[in-house]
């Protein structure tokens, strides 16, 4: 969009007025000093990094059954020891890693795509359109979504729906429980912005439609939107791995952090194999605490009138 | 700039010898709705019943008490809030009988400066990018032209030109209302309806804002409708004033008038609220008892009788007119 500011500033910038820096990199900075949100992103980075480029460095291969060296403590040699059927255990869980993290992030933008267009029209056309949009997603909002997943889940194996397109099935699962909470969002933040003053004056000055959605409703709800998406990958990330730990998601042997920590699923394995539980429990644990500080850190970073 | 002053009135034709602005007989009713169906129960009704007639180059005060239907006027007039009947002329056009396009076309000559300085500036948009935007929409100076254009108006609102990059939370409530002021002007409004724009800031910095006014007036010739519950704030700018109570108007007279000789008792009672540093005429001290009725259920007769000192049996029963008294004096009161 045309700005007078930006565009022209350039040619004209004197030491009187110097260009200043946009909102998103006043934000930036104010992450930057922001150290735990920062130590958040670090992990998340980490993680990524480790369970993408990781398994590369392995000297074992993934899948690969061994019953000769089968529920091995920890050792030089397997850092995190060997599971039940002779695999090693770190990198199966770097491998889980990729496919939790993967599954995470493309649930995420899955459901924010969905919801923020299905927000966006029934938060324009308003009227029976509105109605119908609004009154399925509270319907999917009402039901608790693990029953709903659970459902589903069961639906798949009864179907038999071949393993290895679970994962995108379970991408698509989430997908569809997270969609609704967007889509309300986005609309009663529409319907919020809508009514504020400035956008009266948008009115008042003749500003067209696209410009008034283009330059003053979408800069004022991307913001939020990029929270609640960054959040909202955290509780995709939680919810695959409880439906995969029921055998319900992601099913072996492509291994995800939940389904890792199901092989635990007796007394004997969890009391005395813990290295088969803690490393993916822990691998979760801390993934969706990083992702939900760096949420919040962006949260409080991305209001324009927090100064420093 | 006269081209494309014209550029923008395109569409509609000035009616010759009508005046900027007519309003006649404005109604505006907002539904009550309630129960399980959402049913309309009844209607607050905002603006009851007003006419006025504004000639260009004229500044009309319009006051009276909180939730008098002021606001619901000024916006009415401009349709940011749709009218229940009566009819809104600008230069002799109908502004609720013209397409969306037109209308949007027309908007730049009719501009609002809100009451409140903080929330009717976006708070993601550059001070610049909030004054020239509509400039730039509506074609209405090429793009080159329009960093001097807003430049031009920044100085003229009493603002520098490095706030042009600016984001509005740098600002104080005065500035902002500076910006405020500074959006409507750029376009070259026939008209501009200020609506309490002091009422939000500091008594220190109202006077500035209201010398800004003024100094824009004189130098512009703008048309102003203003807005406000203080009878002192209008009283160094508008030639004209009207007193409204409950979406009615009470009484219009031209300013020197009106402060010399009120005839509504209502206007004498807000007139002896107002401090006076020099009692150059004698003011009896008329206390206004009780609050304001309920728009959505107003008295019968004269809708200020349950307040009036003065009220009797037909005040109760019949609706005073609204008649000329002379010398532009307007006023609705079986008394006088
Ligand atoms: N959008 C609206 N919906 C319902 N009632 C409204 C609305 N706007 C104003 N009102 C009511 O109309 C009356 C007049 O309000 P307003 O025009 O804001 O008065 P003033 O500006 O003189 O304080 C008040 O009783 C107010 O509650
Ligand atoms: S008409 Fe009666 S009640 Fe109304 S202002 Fe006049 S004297 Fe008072
Ligand atoms: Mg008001």
């Amino acid at each position: 969009m045309s700005s007078i500011t930006g565009g022209l500033a350039d040619t004209k910038q004197t030491a009187a007025s110097p260009i200043r820096s946009s909102l998103w990199r006043q934000a930036f900075r104010r992450l930057r000093k922001n150290k735990l949100a920062m130590a958040g992103l670090a992990f998340i980075v980490f993680m990524f990094l480790v369970c993408f480029f990781g398994p590369l460095f392995s000297p074992y291969a993934n899948n690969k059954i061994n019953p000769a060296i089968m529920n091995q403590a920890p050792s030089f040699k397997h850092w995190l020891g060997t599971d039940l059927l002779g695999r090693d255990v770190l990198t199966r869980l770097l491998q889980a890693g990729r496919i939790s993290l993967t599954v995470g992030i493309a649930s995420m933008i899955i459901s924010v795509i969905i919801g923020s267009i299905l927000g966006a029209v029934a938060a324009y056309y308003r009227g029976i359109v509105d109605q119908i949009i609004m009154r399925i997603a509270d319907l999917l909002l009402t039901i608790p979504s693990l029953p709903i997943l659970f459902i589903l889940g069961a639906l798949l194996s009864e179907w038999k729906v071949p393993v290895e397109y679970r994962m995108y099935i379970v991408m698509l699962m989430l997908s569809f429980v997270g969609w609704p909470g967007l889509a309300r969002l986005v609309r009663s933040q529409m319907l919020t912005i809508r009514e504020r003053e400035y956008m009266q004056a948008a009115i008042v000055l003749g500003l067209n439609d696209r410009r008034k959605l283009f330059n003053h409703m979408i800069p004022n709800i991307v913001p939020l939107l990029i929270v609640i998406s960054t959040l909202s990958i955290g509780g995709a990330i939680l919810s695959e791995s409880v439906l995969s730990f029921f055998g319900l998601g992601v099913m072996p042997p492509t291994p995800t952090w939940g389904n890792m920590i199901d092989a635990a699923n007796n007394l004997i394995d969890f009391e005395q194999h813990p290295w088969l539980w803690i490393p993916p429990g822990v691998a979760i644990f801390t993934t969706v605490i990083a992702i939900n500080i760096f949420g919040d850190g962006l949260r409080d970073v991305l209001d324009p009138k927090q100064k420093k | 700039m006269a081209e494309l002053t014209i550029a923008a009135s395109e569409g509609i034709t000035p009616q010759q010898n009508a005046p900027l602005l007519e309003v006649k007989d404005l109604k505006t009713y907002f539904p009550i709705k309630s129960g399980l169906f959402n049913r309309t129960v009844g209607y607050v009704k905002a603006v009851d019943g007003i006419s006025l007639t504004l000639q260009a180059g004229e500044t009309f005060g319009l006051v009276g008490e909180s939730g008098s239907g002021k606001s619901t006027v000024g916006r009415s007039i401009i349709r940011l809030t749709e009218k229940t009947s009566g009819e809104v002329l600008y230069k002799g056009n109908d502004l609720y009988n013209m397409p969306e396009k037109e209308l949007r076309h027309l908007r730049p000559k009719m501009q609002l400066i809100f009451q409140d300085p903080y929330s009717s500036l976006n708070p993601r948009v550059r001070v610049g990018d909030a004054i020239g935007e509509a400039l730039l929409n509506h074609g209405l100076a090429p793009k080159e032209e329009t960093r001097d254009r807003v430049l031009d108006v920044l100085q003229a609102c009493g603002l520098s030109s490095y706030h042009i990059d600016r984001f509005p939370h740098e600002f104080s409530g005065g500035q902002r209302q500076r910006i405020g002021i500074a959006r409507a002007l750029i376009l070259n409004p026939d008209l501009i309806i200020a609506d309490e724009p002091v009422s939000a800031l500091d008594v220190s910095i109202q006077a500035q804002i209201i010398n800004l006014f003024r100094k824009l007036q004189m130098t512009r010739g703008l048309t102003y409708l203003f807005i406000s519950h203080d009878l002192s704030v209008v009283e160094h700018l508008c030639s004209r004033i009207g007193v409204m109570y409950l979406g009615t108007m009470m009484e219009t007279a031209p300013r020197d008038e009106l402060f010399t000789h009120p005839l509504h008792p209502y206007t004498k009672a807000l007139l002896s609220a107002v401090p006076v540093p020099i009692p150059r005429l004698k003011r009896e001290r008329i206390v206004l008892k009780g609050d304001i009725p309920n728009p959505a259920n107003p008295p019968a007769g004269c809708k200020f009788h349950t307040r009036c000192p003065y009220a009797t049996d037909i005040c109760r029963q019949l609706v005073p007119e609204f008649r000329h008294m002379g010398s532009e004096h307007y006023v609705a009161c079986h008394l006088v």
